[in-house]
């Protein structure tokens, strides 16, 4: 077990929750609660890796997975916006279908070898001591873009027009409206730009973190944790892309616990029975479920959290809200 | 812009929905899931209808068939039954799956531990097994309600993470503690445990031979009798339909929303833990890795196309039981999961049908209205 080893990991995985929940981030502010993360990102990943074997280029699988899970959830869009059906019933629709459409198109994809992703150094960062090899190497191009997506997207929603136009319809969409924003067409847009993001991650997965289609258990339930991770980080992209890392990191630690390995130098002294392992394959969805609880009680302190519109359908004329 | 000949006309509805409309909805969204199915099937070089008549024959081909559709209808009322109380009161209990792993587990202890001796008649040992897994299942509903009740957590979430602990948490003593001479289950259980089976009774009435009903169905059936009163009939029904419909209205009128939280997510994961102690006691006849193909999962949809009527959970149950002992047999694994998918979204969908009122004009010059616009 080795510290630097653990972080250049969980960097890697945490891209997957990364992107997957700032897609949800960006509904969500949208006031457009989407549930079937887990079903857009086991489409995303079976898209991916089915156009890269196809074409021997991992990233028209990118597109395709972008593509794929972008038009997954315009079904969501459709069913929410347009005929204002309960947003957490659609959501989980959309995971069922997701799922049961990646688990039948996906058929025979498993035990294949797909072109992957490539790795890289990303020249000059990585000799820096320390930082360098952990950050800046031997990754994915999609965690370096992470790195940037993450701050652009905080920008993108805190400090620009459309992003104000954004808050607005996740907020108070009757005022909005009044102000010549189109609601209905933004929450298409962001309930799309969300989707593509979830179909991003699940490329990243079978292209990148641990190739390869493993039907169901590709995303052994990664999108829920995404969408918990969204409430931990009030909303904030630069609080999920924190939350995203730490996660991945944490991951990763808990494989390599699980072994009989050295730990720091001594044999470790967690392992008892590789049973036990078990237990410690619990611990992302505790935590999961501790980070809910700290990140409501915050809410609740703070009176703030929640897009004041989160999950009521906009219908132009009637109630304000 | 094209003109033509008729337009569509949608109005909200003033007037009271028509009673056949909500059920119509429901055959509708299924008879169009499954084509829609088909289109994906016949994408993926199968023949849809070869698929679906197969699906036919082994699911209502034959009285044995029949059965077996039956008892994987069984869990599913259980669990549909459990979804249906909670959604009721807009509490997304999305956790009877971990909740019926959690209640097949501590029916199990009465058996492994051993809590009763071994020898212990079945009048004993099967309503004690019955108990266990309910109080297992209402335990794995009642922290999310408790978390829910106490700091507002989402019940989703927390539901949906405590699947996976309860099958990791099954996994541990069906690999390690219990496992029958390192195989990946446990030892079976003594035959004072099982749930009777019409099978059992072959002697006497030659029909039942090969019957693998078992007694857990009438488990479903008074459950779901029980349910209805609960949700129709009685005071506490009445407060959780009230809380369903205006929680803001049943807060002026005194109920605790939080006490309901948490008794409705026990009630909801006691039913689900039924399932598993049914399933295990009259099925499988021990713990093991995969006793669901995700009950817990279908009863949600189980549910909402019932729904939310007891009666209707019943009917919904054996059809979906049908999908599931199909899918069995066909690969590849995802088609009942995907036609699963698609009933859902065209059921709420078709939602819109029961609010908006969309009828074909004689064009009458419209002005180009908004996009998803119906007011």
């Amino acid at each position: 077990m080795n510290l630097e080893v653990i972080l250049h990991a969980g960097l890697a995985t945490g891209t997957i929750l990364l992107f997957a929940s700032i897609g949800e981030i960006l509904a969500e502010r949208s006031g457009v609660l989407n549930l079937g993360v887990e079903g857009m990102l086991l489409l995303g990943a079976m898209a991916g890796f089915s156009v890269s074997l196809a074409t021997g280029n991992p990233w028209l699988g990118i597109g395709a997975a972008m593509l794929a899970a972008g038009l997954l959830s315009l079904a969501h869009a459709v069913v929410t916006v347009s005929f204002q059906a309960d947003q957490v019933v659609s959501g989980l629709s959309l995971t069922f279908l997701g799922t049961g459409l990646a688990l039948v198109l996906g058929n025979g994809l498993t035990g294949q070898n797909a072109a992957l992703l490539p790795n890289f150094d990303l020249a000059g960062l990585a000799a820096l001591p320390l930082i360098g090899p952990v950050f800046f190497m031997n990754h994915s191009p999609i965690v370096y873009l992470g790195y940037l997506f993450a701050p652009l997207v905080w920008f993108y929603i805190e400090k620009t027009r459309p992003g104000m136009h954004l808050r607005a319809v996740g907020e108070k969409p009757v005022a909005a409206d009044t102000m010549g924003v189109n609601v209905y067409a933004l929450r298409y847009g962001y309930v799309f730009v969300g989707g593509c993001l979830a179909g991003l991650a699940g490329a990243t997965i079978s292209l990148s973190v641990s190739p390869g289609w493993y039907s169901a258990q590709t995303t052994s339930g990664q999108g829920w944790i995404a969408i918990g991770l969204v409430i931990f980080a009030q909303w904030n992209p630069l609080r999920a892309a924190l939350g995203a890392f730490l996660f991945g990191a944490l991951r990763r630690a808990l494989l390599d616990l699980q072994g009989p390995s050295t730990l720091l130098g001594f044999t470790n002294p967690l392992f008892i029975n590789s049973n036990f392992g078990f237990f410690l394959q619990m611990v992302p969805y505790l935590l999961t479920i501790l980070a809910l609880v700290i990140g409501s009680r915050a809410a609740m302190r703070k009176r703030l959290g929640a897009p004041a519109a989160l999950g009521e359908p906009y219908i132009r004329g009637e109630r304000g809200l | 812009m094209i003109h033509l000949p008729f337009t569509l006309l949608v109005e909200k509805r003033t007037e009271e929905v028509p009673r056949w409309l909500p059920a119509a909805t429901s055959v509708g969204s299924v008879v169009l899931a499954f084509v829609v199915s088909g289109i994906v099937l016949a994408f993926i070089g199968a023949n849809p209808l070869q698929v679906y008549g197969f699906f036919a024959r082994a699911t209502f081909g034959s009285w044995a068939a029949f059965s077996d559709t039956l008892v994987k209808a069984t869990p599913l009322i259980l669990v549909g039954l459990a979804c249906s109380v909670a959604f009721k009161m807009k509490l997304w209990n999305i956790g009877a799956e971990g909740q019926f792993y959690i209640g097949a587990f501590f029916a199990s202890l009465v058996v492994l531990v051993p809590l009763l001796p071994t020898d212990g008649p079945p009048w004993l040992m099967i309503p004690a097994m019955m108990g266990m897994g309910m109080l297992g299942g209402a335990l794995w509903g009642f922290l999310p309600g408790l978390l829910k009740a106490r700091f507002q957590v989402n019940e989703i979430i927390t539901t949906l993470m405590l699947n996976y602990v309860a099958v990791l948490w099954n996994n541990f003593w069906i690999f390690d503690r219990w496992s029958d001479a390192g195989f990946q289950m446990t030892p079976t259980f003594g035959r004072n445990s099982w749930l009777p089976r019409l099978s059992d009774y072959a002697r006497e009435y030659p029909v039942f031979s090969g019957l693998t009903l078992h007694l857990g169905v009438f488990f479903g059936l008074f459950a779901a009798a029980a349910v209805w009163w609960i949700l129709q009939r009685s005071r506490w029904g009445y407060e959780i339909r009230l809380i369903g419909d205006n929680p803001q209205a049943a807060r002026y009128a005194g109920i605790s929303i939080a006490r309901n939280v948490i008794w409705v997510m026990m009630l909801s994961g006691a039913l689900a833990g039924l399932a598993g102690m049914a399933e295990i006691s009259g099925v499988v006849h021990r713990l093991q890795e995969r006793i669901s193909p995700g009950y817990g999962f279908t009863g949600i949809i189980v549910a909402w196309l019932a729904k939310l009527h007891p009666l209707g959970v019943i009917l919904v149950s054996i059809l979906f039981g049908a999908l599931i002992v199909a899918s069995r047999e066909v690969q590849p694994s995802g088609i009942a999961q995907m036609i699963q998918g698609f009933v859902l979204f065209a059921l709420i969908s078709s939602d819109v049908l029961l609010r908006y009122k969309i009828r074909l004009v004689r064009a009458a010059p419209q002005p180009a209205g908004h996009p998803g616009e119906f007011a």
